[in-house]
C-alpha cells in the first residue's frame, strides 16, 4: 500500500461516460492491500464495469463481511455506500438491503474463508433465494489477514508457505452454486482482466443470483511453489470455456476477438451476452452438461474459466415474493399504516 | 361431601392429550362464557411435542377481571389417562371432576373429598358415530355441551360462535351442533345441573377484545409501518411472525396492483434472520424479527454491530424458560440481562415490557419509532404466557394523525444545500447523529458502515481518542433514550404504605390481584410497573421512598434488580427479591405469600428499637 492520497484533481481529458463520470469517479480510497494483491486487480476491474455499463456510483450498494476481500468495497466506488458487516455474513445482510430498496445494484464482495467457511450457510441460501445481485468471492484458498492457514478451498495436497500439505477436501463454489439454484455462474482470475471486466458486466446486468468465484492470488501467503491458487499455477491450468462480450440495450462495449463459433444469449433486462466459444460444444445454458463438464475438467486437474452457466430467464426474491414496485423505504403511513377504522373492525373481531 | 359453591369465579382445567383436537373446543368454552360478559382468562400448558403428550387447558372464570392464573382448580375435565394421578392432585377440597366414564375405574382412583360426574364419552361417541376421526373430535364439543348445562353456560351463545366460525359451511355447522345438543341434554338428564359452579350472565367483558399477545404484536408491527420481517421458526414466537403474514396479506397488498407492500423471509436460521433485518434497516426500511432466548444467543455478534454502527432494528424476544433449549413451552422473564447487554465489548440496549396483548401492539409500533429515532436494537420483552395466550385487554388502539418519526435521516435537499454531513457527527448534543440511505445524492452523502472503530465522519480508526469520542457519545445517546422510553406507571395505595413493589411484563395482572389481596389484609404497597430500559429516575426515586420494596419477577437470578442496582444508584439493600420461575405463569397466591411472609417480619419492630 502507498501513504500518498490520490489527487483530487483529474486530467481534463479523462474519458466521461454517458453519464457524464471519468473512471477515476469510480474509484475510491487507496488500497491497504500488500502490493501486488489479486483483490486489487479485481476491484479495479469492479470500477472498469461500472464506468462501461454507465452506472451512476451512488446507484450501487456494495457489502461484504470480515477478511482481505471484504476491506476491498472501501477501495472502489468512493461515492457508493458500503457495509462492511460481519464475518460471514454479507449475504443476509445484502438480502434486507436488497428487500428495502429493489431499485439499486447490490455487489456483494467476499472471500474463500467468509464464503466457504464461516458463511458457508448463508452463502447456500443467499444462492437458493435468488437474490438479485452480484456475489464475488475473492478466492485465494488461504486465510491473508491471520496470516496464511488454509482456507476450504484450498486444494488437497497443496502446500502451505510453511510447508503443510492440506489433507482435507475443498469446497468447490462453482458447484455449490450450480447445485443451489445460482442463475448466473462464472469463473475468472484476477490476472485475466479482460475475461474479468465483461463478467462483472454481464453479472450485474443479470437480475437473480450472478455468482463469480475469481481466483485472486495471495501474494503474501500463497503464491508459492506447491500452492494451487499462485499465479503461476493458475495461469499454467486455466482452461477458458469462452470468451464474452456484453452488448446493453446502448452500445457494444468490448469486441476484440479473433472470430470463432459466437453464441448471443439475450437477458431479461433486454442485454446481450455474446459468447464466443472456446471448449467446443460448451453450452452454458444447459444445466446438468454444465455440471457434467466442470467435474470432468476439475477431475483432469483444471481451473475452467468464463461464464459457465447462465439462465438468461433468471427471476429473482422480489418476482417470487411479490413486492410492490415501489422500493419498500420509499413507503410512507399512507401506504403503509391500515387505518383506525380498521383497527376497530379488528377490534370488534376479537370480542 | 362439600361441595363447592361459586358464582362466576372459579378454575376449570381440561386435561387433554396433544393432537386430538381439544384446543378448539375449550377455547369454544372459553369464549361462550366471555360471550355472556363474564372475564375469563384461559391458559395453554402445552409439551414441546405434536401429537399424544399431554396437555392442558386452564381457564380461570373471575367476575372481577383478575387475569393471572389463580392456581387450584375447582373443577377438573380429566381427559387423559397418562395424568390422571396428578390432575386429580390439584382439585380443590370439594372440587368436582369430569370425567370419561365408559370404562369402569377402581374406586382408589378418586378421592373422598371431590365431586365426581362421569360421562360415557367414547360410548356415546361409538354409538353416534362410525368414523374414527369424528368420534375423536365430537367428543370434545360433547364434553363443552355437557359442561354447558353442569356450570349454566348459555348453549345459545355457543351455537352463535358456531355460526360465526363455520360461516357458509352448512354441514359442519349442524354436526357441530347435534354433538353440543348431544352433550347438554345427555348431562341435563343424568346429572344435577346446575352443579355448585355457575356461570351467570354479566357485564364485565365491556369493550374489551380477546387476543393473543403474538397476534398484537404483529398487528403492532404492521402499524408501525414495518415492511421486512426476518424470522427461524422458534417457540413461542413463530405464530408471531405467521400473524404478521397473515395480517399483511389482509392489509398490506396495495390494491392497484395486488402486489405485496411487504417482504417476509422464513430465514435459514436466526443470524440470518437479525442480519436480514439489520440489513434492511440499513436501507432505510422498518424491519424486525422475532425470536425466543436460544435465537437471542445466536445474534448476539449481529446486535453488537447494529449497535456500534448504529442501525436501527426491532427485535421481539418471547421469552421462554431458559437456559440452553431449556423449558420451550413454558414461560419465563429470564432473558433480560441477555438481552440488555447482549453482544461483546461494552454494549447496552434499550428495552420495552408489555404487560399484555395491548401494550404488545402499542409498544411494538413504539419500537420502530424508538429504533429509528436512537438509530439502535430495541427489543421488546415479551413472553410466552402473554405471546401464546388470549387474553382479554382493551381495545387495540390508533390515532390516525400519528406520522412515522424516521429519525435523523438526511435527504437529497440537505445534501445538496452543503449541510455538513459526518455520519457519526453529534450536531444536536443528544448523541444521536444524522445518517442518509445509500443512493440519497450522487456526489454526498455516501459512507461505509462498518463495525470497526472510526471517527466521526465513519473513517476507519484506531486512535484512542476517537473511539472514546465514540463511545462517549454512544452513552449520551443511551441517556436521550431514557427521555424516549415509556415511563413506568404508578400505581399508589389507597392507604399510607411502608412498602414498595416493582414488577413488569407479564406479572401484571397475577400483582394486581396480589395487592388487592394484601390491601385486604391491611398490608399497603405502592407499586410501580417498569415499562423500559434504560431505567428514568423515578425508579430511582420511588425505591429512595420505601424503605423495602419487593422486586417481582420470574426469573432465578432476579434479572430486574440486578440490572437496577447496576444502573441506577439505587440502594440494594432495600430491595427483596420475590421470585417465580418453575415454567408457570406467576400466580397472585404466589405473591401474597411471599410478600406477606416478608411484610411480616419487617413489621415486628427490633428489640432494640424498644429498648431505647
Amino acid at each position: 500500500m502507498t501513504y500518498l492520497a490520490k489527487p483530487r484533481l483529474h486530467h481534463p481529458t479523462l474519458a466521461k461516460n454517458k453519464v457524464g463520470y471519468t473512471r477515476r469517479d469510480y474509484e475510491g480510497k487507496i488500497s491497504t492491500l500488500c502490493a501486488g494483491c489479486g483483490h486489487d486487480s479485481i476491484s479495479a476491474a469492479i470500477v472498469q464495469a461500472c464506468w462501461e455499463l454507465n452506472i451512476e456510483p451512488h446507484r450501487v450498494a456494495k457489502l461484504s463481511g470480515i477478511g482481505c476481500s471484504s476491506k476491498t468495497p472501501d477501495y472502489f466506488l468512493g461515492n457508493s455506500h458500503g457495509f462492511n458487516s460481519v464475518h460471514g455474513r454479507m449475504p443476509s445482510v445484502l438480502t434486507g438491503a436488497n428487500l428495502a430498496n429493489r431499485d439499486l445494484i447490490y455487489m456483494g464482495v467476499s472471500g474463500d474463508g467468509d464464503s466457504a467457511s464461516i458463511g458457508l450457510g448463508q452463502f447456500a441460501h443467499c444462492m437458493r433465494r435468488g437474490v438479485n445481485m452480484v456475489y464475488i468471492v475473492e478466492n485465494n484458498g488461504v486465510y491473508g489477514l491471520t496470516k496464511g492457514q488454509f482456507s476450504a478451498t484450498a486444494d488437497k495436497g497443496s502446500k502451505s508457505k510453511r510447508g503443510v500439505v492440506n489433507t482435507e477436501e475443498p469446497i468447490d463454489m462453482i458447484g455449490l452454486a450450480l447445485l443451489l439454484g445460482a442463475t448466473f455462474v462464472a469463473r475468472s482470475f484476477s490476472g485475466d482482466k479482460r475475461q474479468l471486466v465483461p463478467l462483472i458486466e454481464a453479472a450485474i446486468e443479470h437480475r437473480g443470483a450472478a455468482f463469480i468465484d475469481v481466483i485472486s492470488p495471495c501474494v503474501a501467503f500463497n503464491n508459492h511453489p506447491g500452492s494451487t491458487r499462485s499465479y503461476d499455477y493458475v495461469r499454467e491450468h486455466n482452461e477458458a470455456v469462452n470468451r464474452l462480450d456484453v452488448i446493453t440495450g446502448r452500445e457494444e462495449i468490448t469486441a476484440d476477438y479473433a472470430p470463432g463459433e459466437v453464441t448471443e444469449i439475450t437477458q431479461h433486462d433486454g442485454s446481450v451476452l455474446r459468447l464466443r466459444k472456446l471448449a467446443s460444444d460448451y453450452d452454458a445454458t444447459d444445466h446438468v452438461k454444465v455440471m457434467h463438464y466442470l467435474q470432468q475438467r476439475a477431475a483432469a486437474g483444471e481451473v475452467v474459466t468464463g461464464l459457465l452457466y447462465l439462465d438468461p430467464n433468471a427471476a429473482d426474491l422480489h418476482s417470487y415474493l411479490n413486492t410492490v414496485d415501489t422500493p419498500l423505504n420509499q413507503l410512507t403511513e399512507r401506504e403503509l399504516c391500515p387505518r383506525a377504522v380498521t383497527l376497530d373492525r379488528i377490534n370488534a373481531s376479537l370480542r | 361431601m362439600k361441595q363447592l359453591q361459586a358464582i362466576n369465579d372459579f378454575v376449570v382445567k381440561f386435561s387433554n392429550v396433544n393432537g386430538s383436537g381439544s384446543a378448539s373446543a375449550n377455547e369454544l368454552f372459553a369464549r361462550a362464557i366471555l360471550r355472556m360478559g363474564v372475564p375469563v382468562s384461559p391458559r395453554n400448558i402445552f409439551p414441546s411435542n405434536i401429537q399424544g403428550l399431554p396437555t392442558w387447558y386452564e381457564v380461570r372464570i373471575n367476575e372481577s377481571g383478575y387475569q393471572g392464573r389463580r392456581g387450584g382448580v375447582d373443577l377438573m375435565v380429566a381427559m387423559n389417562p397418562q395424568t390422571w394421578d396428578a390432575d386429580l392432585k390439584e382439585i380443590e377440597s370439594g372440587g368436582y371432576l369430569f370425567y370419561d366414564s365408559s370404562k369402569p375405574l377402581p374406586k382408589s382412583k378418586f378421592r373422598d373429598d371431590v365431586n365426581v360426574v362421569g360421562m360415557p364419552l367414547t360410548e356415546i361417541c361409538n354409538a353416534t358415530y362410525s368414523d374414527p376421526r369424528q368420534r375423536q373430535l365430537f367428543k370434545n364439543i360433547i364434553y363443552v355441551g355437557a359442561l354447558s348445562a353442569l356450570l349454566e353456560i348459555d348453549a345459545g351463545e355457543i351455537e352463535k360462535l358456531f355460526s360465526e366460525q363455520y360461516k357458509g359451511k352448512e354441514a359442519l355447522l349442524q354436526s357441530n351442533i347435534k354433538a353440543l345438543r348431544l352433550g347438554r341434554d345427555y348431562a341435563l338428564q343424568h346429572f344435577t345441573c346446575p352443579a355448585g359452579l355457575r356461570v351467570k350472565r354479566s357485564s364485565n367483558v365491556g369493550n374489551k377484545v380477546f387476543i393473543d399477545g403474538n397476534s398484537a404484536t404483529a398487528l403492532g408491527a404492521v402499524y408501525g409501518g414495518a415492511t421486512v420481517c426476518a424470522w427461524y421458526p422458534i417457540t413461542p414466537s413463530s405464530s408471531l411472525a405467521e400473524a404478521f403474514i397473515r395480517y399483511c396479506q389482509k392489509l398490506r397488498v396495495d390494491p392497484a396492483s395486488g402486489k405485496n407492500r411487504y417482504a417476509i423471509i422464513q430465514a435459514e436460521d436466526e443470524l440470518a434472520s437479525i442480519g436480514i433485518a439489520i440489513g434492511a434497516n440499513w436501507n432505510g426500511a422498518r424491519a424486525f424479527t422475532a425470536t425466543s432466548g436460544p435465537g437471542i444467543s445466536l445474534m448476539t455478534e449481529f446486535i453488537g454491530l447494529a449497535y456500534f454502527a448504529e442501525i436501527p432494528v426491532v427485535i421481539i424476544d418471547v421469552q421462554r424458560g431458559g437456559p440452553s433449549t431449556g423449558m420451550p413451552t413454558r414461560t419465563q422473564q429470564s432473558d433480560l440481562l441477555s438481552c440488555a447487554y447482549a453482544s461483546h465489548g461494552d454494549t447496552k440496549h434499550v428495552l420495552l415490557f408489555p404487560e399484555d396483548p395491548a401494550e404488545c401492539f402499542e409498544l411494538a409500533a413504539q419500537a420502530f419509532e424508538l429504533a429509528d429515532r436512537l438509530q439502535t436494537p430495541v427489543f421488546v420483552m415479551s413472553d410466552l404466557d402473554i405471546g401464546m395466550n388470549s387474553r382479554l385487554c382493551n381495545p387495540l388502539q390508533w390515532d390516525d394523525t400519528r406520522a412515522y418519526d424516521r429519525g435523523k435521516v438526511m435527504t437529497y435537499a440537505e445534501l445538496e444545500a452543503g449541510k455538513d454531513f459526518g455520519r457519526y457527527l453529534d450536531v444536536d448534543g443528544d448523541g444521536i447523529a444524522y445518517r442518509t440511505y445509500p443512493g440519497t445524492h450522487p456526489t454526498r452523502g455516501a459512507y461505509f458502515t462498518r463495525g470497526t472503530t472510526k471517527d466521526r465522519y465513519a473513517r476507519y480508526s484506531e486512535t484512542g481518542p476517537d473511539y472514546v469520542d465514540n463511545v462517549q457519545r454512544l452513552l449520551r445517546k443511551f441517556e436521550t433514550a431514557k427521555t424516549l422510553v415509556p415511563k413506568p406507571l404508578l400505581y399508589p395505595a389507597d392507604k399510607p404504605a411502608r412498602f414498595g413493589a416493582i414488577f413488569y411484563g407479564s406479572t401484571s395482572p397475577a400483582m394486581q390481584e396480589a395487592l388487592d389481596v394484601l390491601a385486604g389484609r391491611g398490608i399497603h404497597i405502592n407499586a410501580l410497573r417498569v415499562r423500559g430500559f434504560p431505567f428514568q429516575d423515578e425508579i430511582a426515586d420511588f425505591v429512595a421512598s420505601h424503605p423495602w420494596v419487593f422486586v417481582v419477577e420470574q426469573n432465578r437470578d432476579a434479572q430486574l434488580k440486578t440490572l437496577l442496582v447496576n444502573e441506577t444508584k439505587i440502594n440494594a439493600s432495600r430491595l427483596i427479591s420475590v421470585l417465580h420461575y418453575d415454567g408457570t405463569p406467576i400466580t397472585a397466591r404466589f405473591i401474597v405469600d411471599q410478600i406477606a411472609q416478608h411484610a411480616g417480619a419487617r413489621t415486628v419492630v427490633p428489640l432494640k428499637k424498644v429498648a431505647s
